[in-house]
């Protein structure tokens, strides 16, 4: 792919693309995590990244997040190039990263605590996304005295209360019980609608990708690369218990198979 | 629940008592008083006031020496913890500290520092930092690292990372450091009393056995072990108060 010229760099962003990645390198000692890859994240949207384990998607969610540095290329967001972790990004967590020794509404009013928001302004709107995310009377209970998914949920409320542009999520659902993560899915697309924010959303089941996502980009392993982007079209508008059926549904998801299926060991 | 954990506590206590007491009557040795003699030396001890003027020199070169082992320990840790390079610089000297037979360091430190109260607070530091160092170094290095990225995606300072993760995350280590460091440092306390010079508590179980008088001895033995527990009590109150979440383990788990 060719250098992109600044002012058409600035078309770009002035378009709909809330966050865009170019030309992103990324090397770990002698191995080739990310080559030279290059996405549009659409404002508004939820975007799917899906691949084999060890096609570095995390490793690009953490690069878009600011944890990790690219080896080279660039990441903008809303046309300004990523340094570092941002006020327009926050980060769900894998495994939560739950403060163990903080209460429900400390944890989800962390960040805002770390700009330095006065203790009562903060942990009113942590309680506002404390109910939003379904857990109001958790508030004062330890991270230890919930569930699997109830955690998620409090580290979901944690993103949402910076008020962050673009939520990066980490394979947010991958350590819960499978019930709890339809559930989430389902929550996870009025969200969606409500919030108006730009959804990136790591994932390794094709499934959770093809039913949450207004755009999926399949990533390809050794070294990773963006193969196909697939925009599924018809069934979004249909509620969340006709999707499962829906005849596109099921095509995407056996096509996504189809074309994963010789890079699973 | 929380009844029923007293009352083991209590049984725990009465038959160890117990056991004593019977011990006492047999008796194993006749330097063996019973537990009721030792109890009634005690409390004669408490009302005529010897165990207060005692406990007023022991306990100075002890909370120096702990204060000084919790604060300065409790940095280096971190300090080691925080930093790669000064690991293999100051670990092994408090390795050694900790494995070194203090009884045999108490003459070079006389001989140094003289008899005074420099000796014994350097035999409470000897006895109760290394443990309080290590701990401490080897919990900040264990810190959850998903932790600290998360702190690091919301844009937390260097500063937040140290006080509101590290600090936290490293507390229930840093407090089991100094719990055993603590009693380490009642050991050391009464050491330096048996071992440099008799004052204090030291001084009681010295001339009381130079007497005979065993139950006064043991009355002594008893109440340093006694404030030692009610000591330790205290500092797991503290920690609790502190990091209420701490005490149940970690959500990751």
């Amino acid at each position: 792919m060719s250098q992109i010229k600044p002012d058409a760099r600035h078309v770009t962003s002035a378009t709909d693309s809330a966050v865009s990645v170019r030309n992103v390198s990324k090397v770990y000692g002698d191995v080739q995590a990310l080559k030279d890859l290059t996405l549009d994240f659409p404002r508004g949207e939820l975007t799917s990244l899906l691949g084999p384990s060890g096609c570095g998607k995390t490793t690009l969610l953490k690069i878009i997040a600011g944890l990790l540095p690219a080896t080279s290329g660039e990441v903008l967001i809303n046309g300004k190039a990523v340094s570092g972790p941002g006020p327009d990004r926050s980060f769900v967590f894998q495994d939560f990263a739950l403060m163990p020794w903080a209460s429900v509404i400390r944890n989800v009013a962390f960040g805002l605590e770390l700009r330095g928001v006065a203790k009562s302004e903060r942990e009113a709107v942590a309680e506002k996304y404390i109910a939003a995310v379904g857990l109001a009377g958790f508030e004062q209970k330890f991270p230890h005295q919930l569930s699997g998914g109830m955690r998620q949920r409090v580290g979901l409320a944690r993103a949402l209360s910076v008020n962050a542009e673009v939520l990066l999520l980490d394979e947010p659902f991958s350590a819960v019980d499978e019930q709890t993560r339809r559930k989430f899915q389902e929550d996870m697309l009025e969200l969606v609608q409500k919030e108006k924010k730009t959804f990136i959303f790591v994932t390794h089941s094709i499934e959770e990708a093809v039913y949450v996502s207004d755009q999926i980009a399949i990533l390809l392993p050794r070294p990773s690369r963006v193969s196909e982007i697939i925009r599924p079209s018809s069934f979004r508008d249909k509620g969340v218990d006709n999707i499962r059926r829906d005849p596109e549904y099921l095509d995407i998801v056996d096509g996504i198979w189809a074309s994963l299926r010789s890079y699973v060991e | 629940m929380k009844n029923r954990s007293l009352m083991l506590k209590l049984l725990s206590a009465l038959i160890v008592f117990g056991a004593w007491e019977i011990a006492g009557h047999i008796p194993i040795s006749y330097a063996f008083p019973t537990f009721l003699e030792s109890m009634a030396a005690l409390a004669r001890m408490t009302f005529d006031g010897t165990i207060f003027v005692a406990y007023a020199e022991t306990l100075r070169p002890l909370v120096v020496g702990v204060a000084i082992s919790a604060v300065l320990g409790i940095g280096l840790g971190l300090w080691i913890g925080l930093s790669k390079g000064f690991e293999w610089l100051f670990a092994p000297i408090f390795i050694v500290m900790q494995a070194a037979p203090l009884a045999a360091l108490i003459p070079i430190l006389v001989m140094i520092y003289g008899i005074g109260l420099t000796s014994k607070v350097f035999v409470v530091c000897i006895m109760a930092m290394p443990v309080i160092v290590l701990n401490t170094a080897s919990a900040v290095r264990n810190t959850p690292a998903s932790l600290k990225e998360m702190a690091t995606s919301f844009m937390a300072a260097d500063r937040d990372v140290l006080l509101k993760i590290i600090l936290p995350a490293a507390s229930p280590v840093i407090f089991s450091g100094l719990r055993l460091g603590v009693s380490a440092g009642f050991i050391g306390a009464i050491l330096s009393e048996l071992k440099i010079t008799p004052t204090g508590v030291g001084d009681i179980i010295t001339y009381s056995r130079s007497i005979a008088d065993y139950p006064s001895m043991y009355a002594a033995i008893f109440s340093i072990i006694l404030l030692a527990v009610l000591f330790l009590n205290l500092l797991e109150a503290l920690e609790n108060m502190l990091f209420e979440g701490n005490n149940r383990g970690y959500v990751s788990d």
